[in-house]
């Protein structure tokens, strides 16, 4: 029998500390759709996409209410566009987002990725067109999410993409200038991008995948913090031990969750991605996790320490409770979605390369920031090229959301609302890298990667 | 189905009668019942079996929330399973 305290542990990890699973994620494959005429691709795209998620969002909220634990998302991601596309006879490949768009409206999922691009090598046609129509497919469509890997540990990174992005990220603002360059919300640049990720905006169903596949993202930020509390002042053996047993207890209802929704969608259940998730909700911050471990303000000297310890505690707990981890699985730093990242970068402890040296130690990079409007497309590239770099070089998933937001200033604040939160405009480095940038080619291989 | 079913609320008299008298209604069994008072709030969890409920459960745990503040209560009933996946190995 349950003990007492157990059962209200677990309730007051929901109702007070914020737990919930932070998504449920279908990928769907859209190989079997090709077709050489555009609009025969479209409709099968958008067939099979709501015949497969017909039942998402219901069994979603079905496990919700039996489990009594928010699934805060119901999402859905495709195999990248731009192979979907390939044989398509079309310059246009904005229908194809709008196609995804009317799916995941008429599926009742809040965003819908995959108008992706692997690039990290060379491009073909189809990725060229693709990336060209990200930023009208951006701003015509509501919930269609875009990525483009740029490199990889294997592959080295591919710098005419690299500068190809700055520019696309600078239309996509310019074209949603209006929402305070929402658009590039919707936009990440990858490098070793992972083809099971369930988080929103880089997640796509990888081509080593099945037809069709569940993937869970977990979250608890505030349950962590929470739990570090009760441990103040204590050696940081004692703080990883307790981070570890926290992560095992929410990956745990994230596995459980998983697995019911497999059942019940009658689709394979693939991973689950033992990630720490932030939301602009107060009590639920990774920043606030590692100013509990002792620092003043998230930034200062030690976080890229603290958040070390707790992107590896996090692992370790996780994944002993789930059967497949996956995805990105670290702890999010995502500076608009999360309330103690805001506040840090408002006092301007926390900068910019501060954020970059911390994306060398946790999951994924330099996400949600705004940069100031009139930002050059060479100093997104250039900051691309290091973010990708890092990735590149120490085997791991790096990424970048930038949103230079069109006519603000460092110091403005861009809202974007929901989830999605609201940025402090941060302050970039004014020294060109123009002549860097417009070099192109490729950056080689690190030596690590031949290692077979 | 076993499930857990949790009441909080200012102690009064008769809780624990009205919580029954609902799941009764409803033909859910109750296996045993762990209850305190603290600070005068109440406090009650329940272990109960709803094999003969004729609701689905989703809409047993509708009615059990929606029911609760007419008692003057914070009523939740969720299957027993997200417990032991958190606490059981």
């Amino acid at each position: 029998m349950l003990s007492r305290n157990e059962i209200l542990q677990t309730l007051d990890m929901i109702d007070q500390q914020h737990l919930d699973i932070r998504t449920i994620t279908m990928g769907i494959s859209l190989l079997s759709c090709a077709d050489p005429d555009p609009k025969a691709c479209c409709r099968k795209i958008y067939d099979k996409i709501c015949r497969k998620a017909e039942r998402l969002v219901e069994v979603g909220e079905q496990i919700e209410g039996e489990f009594g634990i928010p699934i805060v998302n119901k999402r859905i991601s495709v195999t990248p566009v731009a192979l979907v596309a390939a044989g398509c006879e079309t310059e246009d490949y904005v229908p194809f987002a709008v196609a995804l768009d009317r799916a995941a409206k008429t599926c009742g999922v809040n965003f819908i990725g995959g108008y992706s691009a692997l690039v990290q090598k060379g491009m073909t046609k189809a990725d060229e067109k693709l990336i060209a129509s990200i930023p009208e497919a951006l701003a015509v469509t509501d919930f269609v999410c875009s990525s483009v890997n740029v490199g990889s540990t294997r592959a080295g990174i591919h710098m005419d993409a690299v500068a190809r992005m700055g520019e696309i990220i600078k239309q996509t603002a310019q074209r949603t200038a209006d929402r305070g360059g929402f658009g590039c919300a919707k936009l990440v640049v990858f490098c070793n991008a992972v083809e099971d990720n369930p988080f929103m905006a880089g997640a796509f169903h990888g081509v080593g995948e099945a037809e069709s596949v569940i993937n869970v993202g977990v979250s608890g930020p505030g349950v962590v913090y929470h739990a570090l509390q009760s441990v103040k002042g204590q050696p940081f053996d004692v703080v990883a031990e307790t981070v570890k047993k926290t992560a095992f207890r929410i990956t745990r209802m994230g596995q459980l969750v998983a697995r019911e929704a497999s059942q019940r969608l009658d689709t394979p259940f693939g991973i689950v991605d033992l990630s720490l998730a932030p939301t602009p909700a107060v009590g639920d911050s990774v920043a606030r996790i590692l100013e509990e471990m002792g620092l003043e303000t998230c930034g200062t000297h030690g976080t890229t320490a603290a958040l070390a310890l707790l992107n590896d505690a996090v692992k370790k707990g996780g994944v002993m409770a789930s059967s497949h981890v996956g995805g990105l699985s670290g702890a999010f730093i995502p500076v608009s979605e999360d309330e103690g990242m805001i506040a840090a970068a408002q006092s301007g402890v926390l900068t910019l390369d501060k954020l970059e040296a911390m994306t060398c130690v946790c999951s994924v990079g330099l996400d949600m920031i705004a940069v100031p409007g009139d930002t050059t497309a060479a100093t997104l590239s250039a900051i691309i090229a290091d973010e990708a770099a890092i990735g590149m070089v120490n085997n791991k998933t790096t990424a970048v959301r930038l949103i230079p937001a069109p006519g603000k200033q460092v110091g403005d604040m861009v809202e974007f609302g929901g989830l999605l939160g609201s940025a402090p405009v941060m302050p970039v480095h004014q020294s060109s890298a123009e002549a860097f940038i417009a070099r192109g080619g490729r950056i080689p291989a690190p030596l690590h990667s031949l290692r077979n | 189905m076993r499930a857990i079913v949790t009441v909080v609320g200012q102690d009064r008299v008769g809780i624990i009668a009205d919580v029954c008298a609902l799941l009764a209604k409803n033909n859910v069994n109750v296996l045993d019942i762990s209850q305190t008072v603290m600070q005068d709030y109440f406090t009650m969890i329940m272990m109960v079996d709803t094999e003969r409920c004729p609701l689905p459960f989703g809409e047993l745990a509708g009615l059990m929330k929606q029911e609760g503040p007419a008692l003057g209560l914070s009523i939740h009933i969720q299957r027993e399973d997200i417990f032991n996946a958190m606490h059981r190995i």
